[in-house]
């Protein structure tokens, strides 16, 4: 199962400080269903305010990112620019 | 299409074509921001809080309505008072509550300049003379500027409703601390340990405007019917589409945008301020409305990039191996929180390949202007910091500063400390560039020093849109939803044109208007020519298939026979040589009997943008008399990925050095004891001009990105991240005196050669 990193702070209120978490989901976008049911609210947070990061790439808004089962996954938050 | 790993295979891509939309900027044709004008149209201007923290008690506007020619009055009453909303729309966390109450105050001003009221009238003349007629009543409140003051348990507080978010408890009192953001990595108290040199410093710097030469300007109109244009100069005509729609509670199909010809923005454009007003002004007043703001109010009135504080503390072994890193980060908001601290914790440190790092950030309100984004918003800031601890770390070393960077530097592989592994990056290919390069051997003389910083930046993609049709001649019209800021309708031209393998004169790129092309997310995040030339690609991609067919359909053979190189269809296959190439233009002559226009249009959501490195030296000499720093010479080393355009790329780097020695030594906000600011404009206000700069030397590595056909990477941020550091270093060099305090103008340089000599 894919392994789930939250990068930082801002989001670990939601898990009870857990920062590692293994999940079933296969795309981003089953990621957020399933961090909501597991950790209500976690999932809109993630989809409103993070980035997720696949295998050192950075993906944006991207619900058919692909997570793989031995893919290095960061939750970062979102990045914007000047 | 699929990423073109040799560069000889570019024809286009990598040239240095003539500007397309040079002769207009040059012969003074272009129209900006303040250049429209509309039958009918009066004129718009806000009155400002003259206090820097006060509780609006009454405005009173019959004085202004009476006076002739006023046709209209604003204030926060006119606005929809919309609830705390956040969201991440447009450079950053936004919330619609603040952006309103930033356009206009709402029960309290908040800093010296908050807009309280606006009027309307005929003539810009009877528009200034109204705004003394508007009567508003204050009840001054304490104030607080700087940022560890607002962090102070006494501090006067902004908002009552605000409390510190990213702690374990939730806080039983309101703070001018909005959040706190915290990362680690490894276990940075056994790194100490294990660490046989350790520096520690104390850095601080000013917030700097982004100092764009056009002031803010646009024109709108509300229409009987509701639906309503406006005309600006921003960093997106979709922004200003969606942030003016939230705020005065309107239907997006309503409102449209069209984008002027923008005068700088460097991230200070991503933001509305004047638009919501113009159309509520408008609709009041029933007639088009201009408005201006000038250099006064634009210091005054909008956001400069934060000011902070950050402490830094690194250890080492004695050969060079970082072994913990530790930063604590304190930056301004200005009066609604929502500073880059997040980007600034992640950006520090992300050019080293550390194993243990413990990062923490503030992001914290006070009486200032709420702060917009600046090119890499939140990264020179910490940067600043942390490579001036690397130079420090160098000297107790013993170490050249480029062989510690090497001996840290990240890599493909390399995992960042805010988490995720790095790949196809090229800052070691930077280092080895700038280690090489002739500026880094020659000889320095009496009170001339060298400084060398690096410097990191994400880049983003995003949503883009491009549009490509052929004319009936052959020619191509690209439009995109980007205003060019940095030279992308020059990109876009270039990157169609290689697709289809013509010359790039025969492309002529436009910025579309809200209602003419797909949506776009902002120009910014150095993502445009990386995004949206994503679309233009794919969209000529398109044209090409089409442009196939129509030729397979003429000579009558199946359009997998059909092949197209240099701007031509040639038949292939079991069909090659059976018939002449059909060129673009005999194609285009054609398309009305095969088909009908010829054309596409792709909107797309990019992902893939790749990280930007930079590594730079700078040369001083200081007057030791009167502390004044000359710039010597200047490198910028940077990977770009793969340069579209050359000298558009070599000007991002110039200008972004340039803004960076301008926040190293002059640039800062200059207050009152009463929280006013005393140096709105560019006499008292120092930015560099030409006269003060060396020619900066921009070298270009080209790693390229394997997530963009042709390679690109973003470049226009990267380029202010190091110079802070860079000059420090160079500073210190000269004189043997760290100067972690910016700016380093005379007077302070002065101070601490004077402070030493004691």
């Amino acid at each position: 199962m894919p392994k789930v990193v939250l990068s930082g702070t801002a989001v670990r209120r939601f898990t009870g400080g857990q920062t590692e978490l293994e999940v079933k989901a296969t795309t981003f976008r089953r990621l957020i269903l399933e961090l909501d049911q597991r950790f209500p609210g976690l999932g809109r947070q993630v989809e409103d305010g993070m980035a997720i990061a696949i295998d050192g790439t950075i993906y944006q808004d991207a619900y058919n990112a692909p997570l793989g089962a031995d893919s290095e996954i960061y939750l970062i938050p979102r990045i914007g620019g000047g | 299409m699929t990423f073109i790993d040799k560069k000889s295979h570019l024809k286009v891509v990598g040239t240095r074509p003539i500007r397309p939309d040079g002769v207009e900027k040059v012969t003074g044709r272009a129209a900006f921001g303040a250049d429209l004008a509309m039958p009918g149209m009066i004129f718009g201007k806000v009155k400002r809080s003259p206090h820097a923290h006060a509780r609006i008690v009454s405005i009173k506007a019959e004085k202004a309505l009476a006076l002739p020619g006023v046709r209209a009055v604003v204030t926060s009453a006119d606005f929809p008072n919309i609830p705390s909303e956040e969201a991440f729309v447009g450079e950053g966390p936004m919330n619609f509550r603040d952006l309103s109450r930033n356009c206009m105050a709402r029960g309290k001003a908040l800093y010296d300049g908050h807009a309280v009221a606006a009027v309307a009238a005929t003539s810009e003349a009877i528009a200034a003379a109204a705004l003394d007629l508007v009567e508003v009543e204050y009840e001054v409140l304490p104030h607080v500027i700087d940022v560890e003051d607002a962090m102070a348990a006494d501090a006067p507080l902004l908002h009552d409703d605000l409390f510190t978010q990213g702690v374990d408890l939730k806080p039983a009192k309101p703070s001018n601390v909005a959040k706190r953001v915290h990362f680690e990595l490894g276990d940075v108290t056994a790194g100490f340990r294990e660490a046989e040199v350790v520096v520690e410093g104390r850095y601080a710097t000013q917030p700097v405007h982004q100092a764009y030469i056009e002031p803010h300007a646009c024109v709108a109109s509300w229409n009987a019917d509701g639906q309503s244009h406006v005309w600006t100069s921003s960093q997106g005509q979709f922004m200003v589409r969606a942030y003016c729609a939230k705020l005065l509670g309107m239907q997006i199909a309503d409102l449209r945008v069209t984008p002027a010809e923008i005068g700088g923005g460097f991230g200070g454009k991503t933001l509305v301020y004047l638009e919501p007003v113009a159309l509520l002004l408008s609709r009041k007043s029933g007639r088009p409305v201009k408005m201006v703001m000038s250099r006064e109010e634009v210091f005054r009135g909008t956001g400069p990039t934060s000011g902070a504080v950050v402490e830094v503390k690194i250890g080492a072994k004695n050969d060079g191996r970082i072994t913990a890193a530790q930063t604590v980060l304190k930056y301004q908001a200005g009066a609604f929180p929502g500073s880059p601290i997040g980007p600034g914790c992640m950006t520090g440190f992300a050019m080293y390949d550390l194993k243990n790092v413990d990062i923490t950030g503030y992001d914290v309100v006070s009486n200032r202007p709420k702060v917009a984004a600046y090119r890499a918003p939140g990264a020179p800031i910490a940067s600043f910091a942390v490579e001036s601890a690397m130079d420090e770390l160098a000297r107790k070393l013993g170490m050249d500063p480029i062989a510690l960077r090497e001996k840290n530097a990240a890599r493909d592989g390399t995992k960042a400390a805010y988490g995720p592994t790095l790949k196809d990056i090229g800052y070691v290919e930077t280092l080895e560039a700038a280690k090489s390069h002739p500026h880094y051997q020659t000889k320095l003389g009496p009170n001339q020093g060298r400084g060398v910083a690096s410097g990191f930046w994400f880049n983003i993609g995003g949503e883009s849109s491009a549009a490509v049709h052929i004319a009936e001649d052959g020619t191509v019209a690209v439009v995109s939803g980007n205003p060019d800021i940095g030279g992308s309708r020059a990109s876009m031209a270039m990157m169609a044109a290689e697709v289809l393998g013509i010359p790039v004169e025969r492309v002529r790129p436009v910025v579309g208007d809200t209602s003419s092309i797909g949506y776009s997310f902002m120009t910014g995040g150095s993502r445009v020519t990386f995004a949206t030339g994503m679309a233009t690609i794919q969209a000529t991609e398109n044209v090409v298939e089409q442009l196939k067919k129509r030729a397979a359909m003429i000579w009558e053979i199946s359009v997998d026979a059909v092949e197209w190189r240099d701007g031509a269809a040639y038949p292939a296959g079991p069909n090659a040589g059976d018939f002449d190439p059909l060129s673009l233009e005999a194609i285009a002559a054609k398309s009305a009997k095969t088909g009908g226009p010829i054309g596409s249009e792709i909107s797309i959501n990019a992902q893939g943008a790749g990280p930007g490195f930079a590594t730079h030296i700078c040369d001083v000499e200081v007057d030791k008399e009167t502390g004044y720093v000359k710039i010597l010479r200047y490198t910028a080393v940077q990977d770009v990925g793969r340069a579209i355009h050359p000298s558009y790329v070599e000007g991002q780097v110039q200008g972004g050095v340039a803004q960076g020695i301008g926040w190293a030594l002059n640039e800062e906000y200059v207050y009152d004891t009463k929280g006013r600011l005393e140096n709105p404009g560019f006499l008292d206000y120092r930015v560099p001009v030409a006269s003060d700069l060396p020619m900066i030397e921009a070298v270009l590595v080209e790693v390229p990105n394997p997530k963009h056909p042709f390679g690109a990477r973003g470049v226009g941020e990267v380029p202010i991240v190091p110079p802070m550091a860079a000059v420090a270093n160079a500073i210190r060099d000269a004189i043997g005196i760290r100067m972690p305090n910016l700016p380093m103008s005379p007077p302070r340089v002065r101070a601490a050669i004077d402070k030493a000599a004691k």
